[in-house]
C-alpha cells in the first residue's frame, strides 16, 4: 500500500523549476494534450448528448421498410417524457433514501476509524488500514455478485449459520430489505477510501497540538472532537461530494443484483433507467435526456452543498 | 462507490460512440467491395452458438472460394446492440449475423438485414410455416433463413414422482394437482418456478395458449399483450404463487442452480435447450430426469409455443449478398451443414429434414432414447406467433411489472402486470410514430 502513502504527500511536491519560456506558444504546446483530452472524450460528448437529448426517431407505417426511420428534432419532449416518466420519481425518492442511509454510514465509519488508527499508531494499524482499505479494491461488479451470494439464503452461509442458532434470517432481497442489502454493498467497498482519505489528513496534523492538549488535561475523546475533528473538516467535507456524487450514479451494484431477485426493477435508480432507454429500448435520445438531467442535480447538489459549508469550512485555515 | 466522479462521462461517451464507433472487426468484409468473380471472398458471421468455428470449417474445407470467419459473439442482446451501433455508424457490420426470431422485426425496423428472397426463398418447403413466418414477418421478403427452433418442454424428476404415486402431467390442471401434492408431501419442494426474469418464457407459454402478441394488419400494427389467451396464462401463475405451490423466485440464479442440484426444484417448464442447462445445473440429479411433451390446455388439440431459436440473416451493409445467402442456404438446409450444428453446436435445427442428424439423446438425459421424437412432436404442434417492432420495451415492461406481481404473491397483480405490458407496449409504438391498433 505503498502508493496510499504517497497520496497526500504528492500535492507537496515541489514544481519542476521553469526554464522560462522561448516562444509565446509553449503554454498551449503543454497544455495541449490536456485540452486535446479534454475536449475529446468529456466536452464533446457531453454537447453531443445535449444534441442527442433534443432529437428523436420519427417511424412511418409498419417501420419495417427501407427508410421508414428518421431523426427529426424533438424540442423539448424527451425531457417531459423522461420527467414524467411514472418510473422516474420513485427512482429519484429511492435514489435518496439510499444516500440517507449510505452517506452518513461511510462517512461516520469512516471518521471514526480514522481516528481510531490515529489515536493507537500502532503495529495493529498498518495491518488494520490495510484491511478496511481493501474492498476499496475490489470492483463493484465482482463486490456485488460476492454480496449477492451471500444474501440468496440457498446459498449463503450467513443463512446456515444463523439457522444452526435457531434464528430465521430475514430475505435480505425481499422488499423491505433491499435498499439495506444494496447500501451495505456500498459502504463495504466505499469506507476504505474515505478512511484513508481522513486519515491521511489526521496524519498531517502537528503533533505538538495534541501535546499541549494533553497538558492542558483533555482527554482522548476532548482532542479527537476539538482538534482533529475541526481540522480535517476541509478532508470530511470533500469525501462527502464524493459521496454525493456516486450516490446519485449508483448503478453497478443493484445493476449486478437485478437478476437474483424480484424487487430491483430496470428502473430501480435514474442511472439504470438511463441504461435501459439506451441499450435495452434502443432510444438513445430520451435515455441522453435523462443523462442531462441527471448529470444538472449532480452539478447543483455539489456545488450548492460546496457554496453551503465549504466557504465556512475552508475559511478556518487563513 | 468507487465510480469515475466526472459527471457521467461514462454514459455520455458511450452515447458519443454510438455514432464513431467501427468495431473494426470485420475490415475484411467491408474492405473488398471490388471483387472479381474468380476473387476469393471473404465473409465475416457473427454468433454465439458453441463451437460455430468447427461448423464453419466444413464449409470453408468445401467452397475455396468463400471464406468464412466466425467472430464469437457474447449472446443475443449483446450482439443485436453492437449490430444496431454499427449500422448506425455506417460501417463495421459482419456479413452474416446470428439473429434471434423476437429481434427479427427490431432489426428489420432498423434496416439492419437484408432482404435475401431472390437468393433463398426457394427454400420455404424446408422448414416449418411457424419458423418460416418468423423470417419473412408475414411480407414477401425474406429476413434470414430459420437455424434452430426451441419448443418448449417440461422436465421433470422421475424419482420424486414414482415416490408420491403421480404421474406426467398431460395438462395444466394436472401439472397444478402434481405441483399441489408434492410441495404438501414436503413444503421445501417445488414443481416449478414462475420467474418474472424471463419475458422469453411468458411469451412461449402464451404462445401456447394461442396469443400472438404482435399482428400486421395492411399496413397497422396491433399488440395483443392483454388478449384472453394470455390473461389465462397470467392468472394460471398467478393463482399457483399466490397458493404457495409454486415458487416465485427467478430462474438463472446461483440459488436457483442450487435449488435444481438439491432437489428442492424438481420439475422445469423449459426448452429443447434444457438438457444442457440441467447438466451445469443439476449435475448431482443426473439420471433422475426426463422430459416430456408440455402440459396442454386442451388434451384434445395439443399445442406449444417457443422459447428460444434463431434465424441466419444477411446484414444489409455486407457487400456479398449472394455468396453470404450461400452459406446460409448450407448451413441451415444441407445434410452436413444440420450434421454439423447439432453434433458440434448442440443446436435443435429448424429444418424439417433434421431428424437423421437427431440420433442420440442429449448426454444429461441418455437413457431417455425417445427425446428427439418427443422433441419433434414438440415442434410440430408450435403454434404461430408474430413479434413487434418493439419486444425489447414489452420485455423490459415484463421484468419489472411481473417482477412486482411475483413478489407480492397476489393473483390479482399478474393481470394486472399483464395490462401494464400492454399499455407500454402500445404507448412506445404510438410514441415512435407507428400505426398501431389496440
Amino acid at each position: 500500500m505503498t502508493t496510499l502513502t504517497a497520496f497526500p504527500t504528492s500535492a507537496r511536491t515541489p514544481r519542476v523549476e521553469s526554464r522560462g519560456g522561448r516562444k509565446a506558444g509553449a503554454p498551449y504546446l503543454f497544455l495541449a494534450p490536456a485540452l486535446i483530452l479534454f475536449v475529446l472524450f468529456l466536452l464533446a460528448p457531453i454537447l453531443y448528448s445535449v444534441y442527442l437529448s433534443l432529437r428523436r426517431v420519427k417511424v412511418s407505417g409498419l417501420g419495417l421498410g427501407l427508410g421508414s426511420r428518421h431523426e427529426v428534432w424533438a424540442g423539448f419532449s424527451n425531457y417531459v417524457r423522461s420527467l414524467t416518466d411514472p418510473d422516474f420519481l420513485p427512482s429519484v425518492e429511492r435514489v435518496f433514501a439510499y444516500g440517507m442511509i449510505v452517506v452518513p454510514t461511510m462517512l461516520g465509519l469512516a471518521l471514526l476509524m480514522a481516528l481510531l488508527l490515529d489515536a493507537g499508531r500502532t503495529r495493529v494499524g498498518t495491518f488494520s488500514r490495510t484491511a478496511i482499505f481493501l474492498p476499496y479494491a475490489v470492483p463493484a461488479v465482482v463486490a456485488s455478485l460476492l454480496w449477492g451470494f451471500l444474501y440468496l439464503p440457498r446459498v449463503s452461509p450467513i443463512t446456515d449459520v444463523l439457522t444452526h442458532l435457531g434464528i430465521t434470517p430475514p430475505d435480505l432481497l425481499s422488499d423491505s430489505w433491499v435498499l439495506y442489502a444494496v447500501a451495505n454493498i456500498a459502504v463495504w467497498g466505499g469506507t476504505g477510501f474515505n478512511m484513508i482519505v481522513l486519515y491521511t489528513a489526521l496524519r498531517a496534523i502537528p503533533t505538538d497540538l495534541f501535546e499541549a492538549a494533553r497538558l492542558d488535561g483533555a482527554s482522548d475523546i476532548q482532542i479527537a472532537w476539538r482538534i482533529k475533528i475541526p481540522i480535517v473538516l476541509p478532508s470530511l467535507i470533500m469525501t462527502f461530494v464524493f459521496s454525493l456524487i456516486a450516490t446519485l450514479q449508483v448503478f453497478a451494484e443493484p445493476m449486478t443484483l437485478r437478476p437474483l431477485s424480484n424487487t430491483i426493477s430496470t428502473t430501480w435508480t435514474p442511472l439504470m433507467k438511463v441504461y435501459r432507454d439506451a441499450f435495452t429500448r434502443n432510444d438513445v435520445y430520451s435515455a441522453a435526456a435523462t443523462s442531462v438531467v441527471i448529470a444538472l442535480a449532480t452539478f447543483v447538489l455539489s456545488f450548492g452543498f460546496l457554496r453551503l459549508v465549504g466557504n465556512r469550512a475552508f475559511n478556518q485555515e487563513d | 462507490m468507487k465510480k469515475t466522479f466526472l459527471p457521467l462521462a461514462g454514459v455520455l461517451t458511450a452515447a458519443l460512440m454510438m455514432t464513431t464507433a467501427c468495431s473494426g472487426s470485420s475490415d475484411k468484409s467491408t474492405g473488398t467491395s471490388a471483387t472479381k468473380a474468380a476473387e476469393k471472398v471473404e465473409l465475416t458471421y457473427w454468433t454465439w452458438a458453441p463451437n460455430m468455428d468447427k461448423v464453419v470449417e466444413g464449409w470453408n474445407t468445401a467452397h475455396p472460394d468463400i471464406h468464412v470467419t466466425v467472430n464469437k459473439q457474447d449472446g443475443g442482446d449483446p450482439a443485436v446492440t453492437k449490430l444496431l451501433t454499427a449500422i448506425k455508424a455506417g460501417s463495421g457490420a459482419p456479413d452474416v449475423m446470428q439473429a434471434e426470431y423476437q429481434k427479427i422485426p427490431t432489426l428489420v425496423s432498423a434496416n439492419a438485414l437484408a432482404d435475401i428472397s431472390k437468393e433463398a426463398g426457394g427454400l420455404k418447403a424446408k422448414f416449418p410455416d411457424s419458423a418460416w413466418n418468423a423470417v419473412t414477418l408475414g411480407s414477401a421478403a425474406l429476413y434470414g433463413v430459420p437455424q434452430d427452433s426451441g419448443p418448449m418442454m417440461f422436465y421433470y424428476r422421475t424419482d420424486v414422482f414414482q415416490k408420491l404415486g403421480i404421474q406426467e402431467p398431460k395438462t395444466w390442471d394436472d401439472y397444478a394437482a402434481d405441483a399441489r401434492k408434492i410441495h404438501a408431501a414436503n413444503a421445501k419442494q417445488y414443481l416449478g418456478t414462475f420467474s418474472a426474469n424471463d419475458p422469453g418464457w411468458f411469451a412461449g407459454l402464451s404462445q401456447q395458449a394461442g396469443a400472438s402478441w404482435w399482428g400486421i394488419n395492411g399496413d397497422t400494427w396491433s399488440v395483443a399483450i392483454n388478449d384472453a389467451n394470455t390473461q389465462k396464462v397470467a392468472n394460471y401463475w398467478g393463482g399457483l404463487v399466490q397458493e404457495g405451490v409454486i415458487d416465485n423466485k427467478p430462474m438463472y440464479t446461483p440459488e436457483w442452480n442450487a435449488a435444481l442440484n438439491d432437489g428442492t426444484q424438481v420439475g422445469w417448464v423449459s426448452s429443447v435447450w434444457g438438457p444442457g442447462v440441467l447438466e451445469g445445473s443439476a449435475k448431482n440429479t443426473k439420471g433422475k430426469w426426463k422430459a416430456a411433451l408440455m402440459p396442454q390446455w386442451d388434451a384434445a388439440s395439443p399445442a406449444n409455443g417457443n422459447w428460444g431459436g434463431s434465424a441466419t440473416s444477411v446484414t444489409s451493409q455486407s457487400k456479398h449478398k449472394a455468396e453470404a445467402a450461400q452459406f446460409i442456404a448450407w448451413l441451415n438446409t444441407d445434410p452436413a451443414g444440420i450434421q454439423a450444428l447439432v453434433t458440434q453446436a448442440n443446436v435443435y435445427p429448424a429444418s424439417v429434414d433434421s431428424s437423421a442428424a437427431l440420433t442420440s439423446p442429449p448426454s444429461f438425459l441418455s437413457d431417455q432414447t425417445d427425446f428427439y421424437s418427443i422433441a419433434a412432436e414438440s415442434a410440430k404442434i408450435t403454434k404461430p406467433f408474430t413479434y413487434g417492432p418493439n419486444v425489447n420495451v414489452a420485455y423490459s415492461s415484463y421484468n419489472d411489472a411481473f417482477g412486482k406481481a411475483a413478489q407480492s404473491k397476489k393473483a390479482a397483480d399478474f393481470p394486472a402486470a399483464l395490462a401494464t405490458m400492454q399499455q407500454t407496449t402500445l404507448s412506445d409504438m404510438k410514441n415512435t410514430g407507428f400505426k398501431v391498433s389496440g
